[in-house]
């Protein structure tokens, strides 16, 4: 699955700072694992969860990412690869 | 002037002024246009609408946009046709078809594209983009030219030759991403953070999508200024049927037309289902998926608006039918051998979808139903090409003729078949 984001760049002590608002699915594999937690652990990202609806069996959370772009982009990879689906909150551009 | 007051959020229902962005920046929810209704119930009329133009800009009162720069094509005010014989196939008496197919695009695109460009150029924009694989992609560059805007172009480097003509012609910079459709996604995403351009169905998303309620807002009139029992309508995001049901209800609350409780229902392909599969599950919870259909156009995996769509398949007591592709290609012919009409696949969705519904008994045989059919099968004649009937190969002589047609089952009469139109001078 390839990586969608929306970068708003900022410099901070010479870091190249960036949020990125995204929309993580869940599937029911998943609902028990502390996903955003571990993210959050793992790598240097601030996350900001403003929507989410999880039930027992699914779940999606639209939240914000800010940290060092390279560190967004590793860390919604590390996301995907647990097999979570993440999306642009607006859903899909590419139309017919 | 225009009756458009502010952006709400349609999660949480902040406000925001009415310039360019789509998100909201509390919840990240969508944002809808708001209207001053009471100032527009005073000023609107069914004689004022009936003196405007044969375009969607007749129906100006309702759209988010100042009069003085339109950028207008020609885009609207389609044929409503009665369908008889097509009713009669299906069982229903009181059949409609709306054809968007007869747009300056051939595609209902060109009611949104016409709102977007206007606002475009409000908003003082010199570039207008979008990513399409097809009927967005024309309706962008052609009312780019007509605007004498810059126009980007975003397409697959997998899209046909043919699919490209139809935006090409009109001087667009098409740029063709390689890599999947995610790819192109995420793309998109990034440029238009990056570049102060007019993306449609991004940054000026909400102006927009209400280019949809013009097909709503025609329906009605010309049905006599009546609402529909029933629509019909093809899913991809889920807009254009959530706006379909806005332009109704907005008639109805402005007294244009009487109350009105049409069922609206929604079809999908198969191979990209997301908005029935959730309805099927009786959740509002949409599983994202990817496409594999031949409706290309309607092949939206991660539907913007799919919670919406839901919501108003729910209220208005509508449904949701998925149709297999083999079904879409039926459907497609089926209208054109009824009625005349050669559909896209998306309408071939439509009008499969119909049938399904009415041999289900789920649309009643005395409901008023309008189908909307949105956009040319001339844009995608590759999903009948094997399925058409053979050409009968002849030698230039009467007699190969006469014995092709024999072979053929068919019989024709010698001498003029009708005397019609003549010895009337």
């Amino acid at each position: 699955m390839e990586r969608l984001w929306l970068p708003v760049g900022r410099v901070v002590e010479e870091r190249v700072m960036a949020k990125q608002r995204v929309k993580f699915t869940f599937p029911t594999e998943l609902i028990k694992e502390p996903v955003i937690w571990k993210l959050c652990k793992q790598f240097d990202l601030v996350t900001n969860i403003r929507r989410a609806d999880v039930t027992e069996d699914r779940g999606w959370v639209i939240l914000e990412l800010e940290g060092e772009m390279e560190e967004i982009e590793r860390g919604v990879q590390w996301v995907m690869d647990q097999g979570v689906r993440v999306d642009p909150v607006a859903g899909d551009i590419v139309e017919g | 002037m225009s009756y458009a007051s502010h952006l709400r959020c349609k999660e949480c229902g902040r406000c925001y002024p009415l310039n360019p962005v789509h998100v909201c920046e509390f919840c990240f929810g969508p944002l809808e246009i708001d209207y001053d209704y009471q100032a527009l119930g005073r000023h609107i009329s069914r004689q004022r609408i009936e003196r405007g133009p044969l375009t969607v800009w007749r129906y100006s009162d309702f759209l988010p946009c100042d009069r003085q720069q339109v950028v207008d094509i020609g885009a609207g005010f389609t044929p409503l046709l009665r369908a008889q014989n097509l009713g009669e196939a299906l069982g229903l008496r009181q059949l409609y078809i709306k054809n968007d197919c007869a747009n300056p695009t051939w595609s209902f695109k060109d009611r949104v594209v016409t709102v977007a460009a206007t606002k475009a150029l409000e908003f003082g924009f010199d570039t207008m983009a979008c990513a399409s694989t097809g009927n967005l992609a024309n309706a962008v560059a052609a009312h780019a030219a007509k605007a004498g805007l810059r126009a980007l172009v975003f397409i697959p480097a997998d899209l046909e030759q043919g699919k490209i003509v139809g935006s090409a012609i009109y001087g667009p910079t098409l740029v063709a991403v390689k890599g999947s459709y995610d790819d192109a996604n995420r793309l998109c995403s990034e440029l238009v953070e990056k570049y102060s351009w007019a993306f449609v169905n991004i940054n000026i998303r909400p102006y927009y999508a209400e280019g949809s309620k013009t097909l709503a807002y025609e329906v009605l009139e010309q049905l006599g200024w009546r609402a529909p029992d029933h629509c019909i309508v093809p899913m991809a995001s889920g807009s254009l049927l959530t706006k379909v049901w806005r332009g109704i209800k907005e008639m109805a609350w402005l007294g244009l037309v009487d109350w009105a409780h049409t069922r609206m229902s929604g079809a999908q392909a198969k191979g990209c289902s997301p908005i029935v599969e959730a309805w099927e599950r009786q959740s509002f919870n949409i599983r994202p998926v990817r496409p594999n259909t031949i409706a290309k156009s309607l092949a939206i995996g991660n539907p913007a608006d799919g919670y919406y769509a839901l919501k108003v398949l729910a209220d208005s007591g509508g449904v949701a039918v998925a149709v297999s592709d083999d079904e879409v290609v039926e459907g497609i012919m089926l209208l054109a051998e009824t009625e005349g009409i050669f559909t896209e696949t998306a309408g071939g969705v439509v009008i499969a979808g119909l049938r399904r519904l009415a041999a289900e008994g789920r649309i009643r045989p005395d409901e008023l139903v309008v189908a909307f059919i949105t956009g040319s099968g001339l844009k995608t004649q590759e999903a009948v090409l094997d399925r058409l009937a053979p050409r009968l190969e002849i030698e230039p002589h009467l007699a190969s003729f006469e014995e092709a047609i024999a072979e053929h089952g068919e019989t024709v009469a010698a001498g003029r078949q009708s005397s019609r139109g003549e010895g009337h001078g």
